[in-house]
């Protein structure tokens, strides 16, 4: 790792200004993508601000028709939350297979999401519950955020304050995990929307990372269950090849994976 | 350079390092606490396992800022004296470790478990909480039988506390 400087503000507005004063400064959340990333010497921060500690980041509510998560909150925390369970169970579930138990104390749902690494879970729940990201400058539709791999509508600087997730008549989120990095090989979230809009989404299988599924929305549009997919056939176009599995492959499990997902959603 | 100051198995300690420094480096090289160790250096093996406020993390994936003012837990922190913890008694007895490079990481992740799941932990429990350790000699099933073991024998300690 090449040297840094480490800073550790007690506020968002603190934070953004070191960002600011920083050549090429870097925001720390659980790290456990950049801190692995810079021991790799990938990337080099002239300042790493750690967010990990702000308290005003860290919390789950319920108000409304909405479980807001903030950024900092760890998924050990989003796996302990009696709210979380009762409003949207498919994301406790999510949690609970992402990462391993060390992980998963570390790492935040804003980090995640921030991140948008083209095979991470959370990824796929804000697509497909149509979430709301909050930032320290604007609120941010979760449909135009994801702009790619490791890229979204975040400005440089800006801050990830909590992620807003509209509680959906049912959801339910199964996943393929690669044996080893246990992150998603194919990965997909079903919901339905207490308006009755049906919305899927697939991490870990498209090369531009997290997609909507159209064609297994009308799908389940027109019959919300597990057999209604029977019969579907997902486009390879833009689907990953790679030792892991070939784009056919990938296409075949965002099938069964949204079968599966159906039938947790009940 | 920062000056660090946290409380390392119940001692209180201030140390100068880079900020670049990782908590495993600043625990094995500054303090010579070696009994954590270093495996795949990309959080995925578990031997440098420790606690954080008493939370199982991987220390090579932490910087030693972010632990400044934290208690942190090593293998070398918890028995008391002579006398071993009773996760590392129930490793010895059941001859959970072969080479014993993964075994600090190991007991300080067994640990976790039994504090998280007390007294109903079954062997699938076990099994799927250990999936962020990585041993390579003993194929778990003698450290699945030694936490099973342990999680029984720290239910009668604490309950005898």
């Amino acid at each position: 790792m090449y040297e840094t400087t480490y800073h550790r503000p007690s506020s968002v507005d603190e934070a953004a200004a070191l960002f600011s004063k920083g050549s090429d400064s870097k925001y720390l959340a659980g790290g456990h993508t950049l801190l692995p990333v810079m021991k790799q010497r990938l990337a080099s921060p002239s300042d790493v601000i750690d967010l990990g500690r702000i308290k005003e980041l860290v919390g789950i509510d319920v108000s409304g028709d909405a479980l807001t998560i903030k950024a900092a909150t760890t998924y050990f925390d989003i796996l302990q939350s009696a709210e979380a369970k009762k409003t949207i169970p498919a994301i406790v579930h999510l949690t609970s297979v992402l990462g391993d138990p060390q992980v998963r104390y570390r790492g935040t749902i804003g980090g995640s999401v921030a991140n948008n690494d083209p095979a991470a879970d959370f990824p796929a729940a804000v697509l497909a519950l149509g979430a709301t990201i909050k930032t320290n400058k604007r609120t941010i539709a979760g449909d135009g955020f994801f702009k790619g791999l490791f890229s979204t509508a975040l400005e440089d600087g800006e801050i990830i304050t909590a992620i807003s997730f509209p509680i959906p008549a049912k959801a339910g989120y199964s996943k393929m995990r690669h044996p080893a990095s246990r992150f998603a090989l194919t990965g997909v979230f079903v919901a339905q929307t207490k308006a009755g809009e049906v919305r899927v989404a697939a991490t870990g299988a498209s090369q531009n990372g997290v997609m909507r599924v159209p064609v297994i929305e009308a799908a389940l549009k027109a019959n919300w269950s597990a057999g209604a997919l029977d019969n579907v056939t997902i486009p390879t176009d833009g689907l990953l090849a790679d030792i892991h599995g070939s784009s056919a492959y990938r296409a075949n499990l965002i099938k069964v994976m949204a079968q599966r997902a159906v039938a947790a959603a009940g | 350079m920062s000056t660090i100051k946290l409380t390392v198995n119940g001692k209180a300690v201030s140390v100068e390092v880079e900020d670049r420094t990782l908590l495993v480096h600043l625990l094995r090289e500054t303090l010579n606490l070696t009994g954590t160790h270093v495996g795949c250096d990309t959080s995925q093996c578990g031997a440098c396992v420790v606690h954080i406020d008493g939370q199982a993390v991987k220390s090579c994936t932490v910087l030693a800022g972010q632990a400044a003012g934290a208690n942190v837990t090593t293998i070398e922190g918890i028995s008391k004296g002579d006398e071993l913890h009773p996760m590392q008694a129930a490793f010895r007895d059941n001859h959970g470790l072969q080479c014993g490079y993964c075994t600090p990481g190991m007991i300080m992740s067994s640990i976790d478990i039994v504090n998280r799941h007390g007294g109903k932990l079954d062997e699938e429990t076990v099994r799927h909480e250990l999936e962020g350790n990585i041993c390579r000699c003993t194929g778990y099933h003698n450290i699945v039988k030694s936490v099973l073991d342990a999680a029984g024998r720290m239910k009668v300690a604490q309950a005898a506390e």
